[in-house]
């Protein structure tokens, strides 16, 4: 186990080193690209908080996203901000998202399962609606930021930080919840809520806690979305395809794992983008995703990483058992089958320890 | 003598359906009450009423005298209540001990000074971990703390279940038929632990269809018909009770109307 946790820091530090000297290669597209890239994780490690760890399925994310977009832009017009004072506004925008997260969550997280979904969906749209027929958000025109007057070679480089930082906190708060008292609660109300309740846990509290938390990290990366995509419309503010498409990664990589919507981020937007370059067609490389979301559903529904986790766990143990039948090695009885569910993907080891 | 748990008058209904209709029931400081009754007569119905899984119509409960009716299960956990369902309800994707600490939280705080919580604490402390290892020896699956609650046997599950409602030191524990599906060995073994948690002090409110089961263990036995309590004694009295009998079978009369309907 030592040796595992070793080997996850090491390809950790590696994941760090290569993602932080991006920039350095002054090659704009690819720190666009990047930018994008770790929106995408901090997003999908975000969604993952609060739906992966409670396996409430919320596709309202995107509410907190525009929510956090529109309040830097709001902020932004009014006070004529322009230069790097305009990154002090970001965690503005997830606060104005946690706020608002306050009464949906005190209204969606009443209902369960699927009701739980369409309820996200519905306040989803009503946000979108909201956001293109009030004249203060600028309707269909949306609002403008203002010009940023830096050197063209350079001009993603504040954003690729700024998001790489948001994403690096994000996960870290992700760990952090993970193994403490109000992670295991969390993960007690996704196995059993009302036993959960019935052994203590304040499920309203502990849901709505996790949920604004979320929203928090999204509404961030709204404000940071806003300057780096230069406009605040409502469609793509609050774009119902990005709500699929961090589900999307979170299922790939691993439902409610931690490394899971990670490696799902980093997989999925960088074909994202690719797709898009490729065909003229922008719908086509959402039919894909579509159809990988099916697969997905189908095929893996536990994720790449904790089905390959799991596997690599039983080859290690009929591996042992063979060598323990030849005489060496540990004896046969040992408690490896026992361990098997628990995959490296997922630390569920650790509190056991 | 003043019953630590008493419910009055306790009437719930499920649109047409009266699960409980006027149920009064007390149980005795220290001992171990059995709570029988045919299939439908409202002993899982008055389990939930009694630990806030639903509001009743009308009606009260108490624990030491102060009135917890309808309380959020939630609070009633934390007055002392603790209770196991009839379908053995664990984490199935937390380790045995990760469900140890959940039922644990409550306690894990109080020892804390100041109204601050630091909410990123490590989950379980030294001191819960080594009591949750005590109890789940107790309950002998002390072995498997490790392993994931879902690869766990069904029997195994029942002992998780029992030993987690354990940590939280509740004054009294209702089981809903601890003994159900279980092979004869381990509703021995059950039956041993909870005669022992008995000896410490724990009072206990059993729902069980296994009659040896409950006339061995139960001091007291009362009898669920129809959602009313309709008689409450020892076991030998219980036994050859007519009305129970009559509540089981049915009388001859109520054969008739059953078979003409």
């Amino acid at each position: 186990m030592r040796s595992l946790a070793l080997w996850r820091a090491a390809g950790l530090a590696v994941l760090l080193a290569v993602a932080a000297v991006i920039p350095l290669d002054d090659n704009v597209v690819l720190t666009q690209v990047g930018v994008l890239v770790l929106m995408f994780v901090g997003a999908a490690v975000a969604w993952n908080i609060f739906s992966g760890f409670t396996g409430y399925i919320s596709l309202g994310a995107a509410v907190f996203f525009g929510t956090g977009v529109y309040t830097v832009a709001l902020i932004t017009k009014h006070l004529n901000l322009v230069g790097g004072v305009v990154f002090a506004l970001y965690p503005l925008g997830g606060l104005v998202a946690a706020v608002v997260a306050v009464p949906f969550g005190l209204i969606a997280l009443r209902v369960r399962r699927h009701t739980f979904v369409v309820v996200t969906i519905a306040v989803f749209f009503i946000f979108q609606l909201m956001a293109s027929n009030f004249s203060w958000t600028g309707g269909v025109t949306g609002i403008s930021p203002p010009f940023l007057n830096w050197d063209a070679t350079t001009v993603y480089n504040p954003f690729y930080y700024t998001a790489l930082l948001i994403a690096v906190v994000a996960a870290v708060l992700a760990w952090a919840i993970w193994g403490s008292r109000f992670g295991l609660q969390l993960r007690a109300i996704r196995d059993d809520e009302d036993r959960a309740r019935g052994l203590g846990v304040r499920t309203m509290r502990v849901k709505l806690t996790a949920f604004v938390i979320s929203a928090f990290i999204l509404g961030t990366l709204g404000g940071l979305y806003f300057y780096f995509q230069s406009d605040a419309l409502p469609q793509y503010a609050f774009n119902p395809f990005f709500d699929l498409t961090i589900a999307l990664m979170a299922f790939i990589g691993g439902f409610g794992t931690l490394s899971g919507p990670i490696f799902g981020a980093l997989l999925l937007e960088p074909y994202l983008g690719w797709a898009q370059q490729q065909v003229s067609n922008t719908y086509a490389a959402q039919i894909v995703l579509g159809v990988l979301f099916l697969f997905v559903i189908i095929l893996l529904p536990r994720g790449i990483l904790p089905t390959v986790g799991e596997k690599l766990t039983a080859l290690r143990a009929s591996r042992q058992r063979r060598a323990a039948e030849r005489g060496t090695g540990p004896p046969p009885g040992l408690p490896v089958g026992a361990t098997a569910a628990a995959s490296p993907a997922e630390p569920t080891t650790r509190s056991a320890s | 003598m003043t019953a630590l748990l008493r419910t009055e008058g306790v009437s719930k209904a499920f649109g047409g359906v009266q699960a409980l209709s006027d149920c009064t029931i007390e149980v005795e400081r220290g001992s171990i009450a059995g709570l029988i009754g045919p299939n439908g007569s409202g002993k899982t119905t008055l389990f939930n009423m009694i630990t806030g899984y639903g509001r009743v119509d009308s009606g009260d409960v108490y624990l030491n005298d102060a009135k917890i009716t309808s309380r959020a299960p939630d609070k009633v956990f934390a007055l002392g209540i603790g209770r196991t369902f009839q379908l053995t309800r664990v984490f199935s994707r937390l380790t045995v001990m990760e469900n140890m600490i959940v039922a644990a939280h409550h306690k894990e705080g109080a020892g804390q000074t100041g109204r601050f919580r630091n909410p990123f604490a490590r989950a379980g402390g030294a001191a819960t971990r080594k009591r949750a290892m005590e109890l789940l020896e107790f309950t002998g699956i002390a072995k498997l703390a490790g392993d994931r609650a879902e690869t766990l046997s069904y029997g195994q599950r029942k002992l998780l279940v029992l030993s987690y409602v354990l940590i939280a030191d509740p004054e009294i524990i209702l089981l809903d038929e601890p003994a159900g599906g279980v092979n004869p060995t381990l509703i021995g073994t059950i039956a041993e632990r909870i005669r022992e948690l008995n000896r410490q002090g724990t009072t206990f409110l059993i729902v069980e269809h296994n009659m040896e089961f409950v006339m061995g263990l139960c001091d007291q036995v009362t009898v669920l018909d129809y959602g009313n309590a309709v008689v409450s004694g020892p076991p030998d009295m219980i036994r050859n009770d007519r009305r129970v009998l009559d509540a089981y079978l049915g009388t001859a009369e109520e054969d008739d109307d059953s078979s003409a309907a």
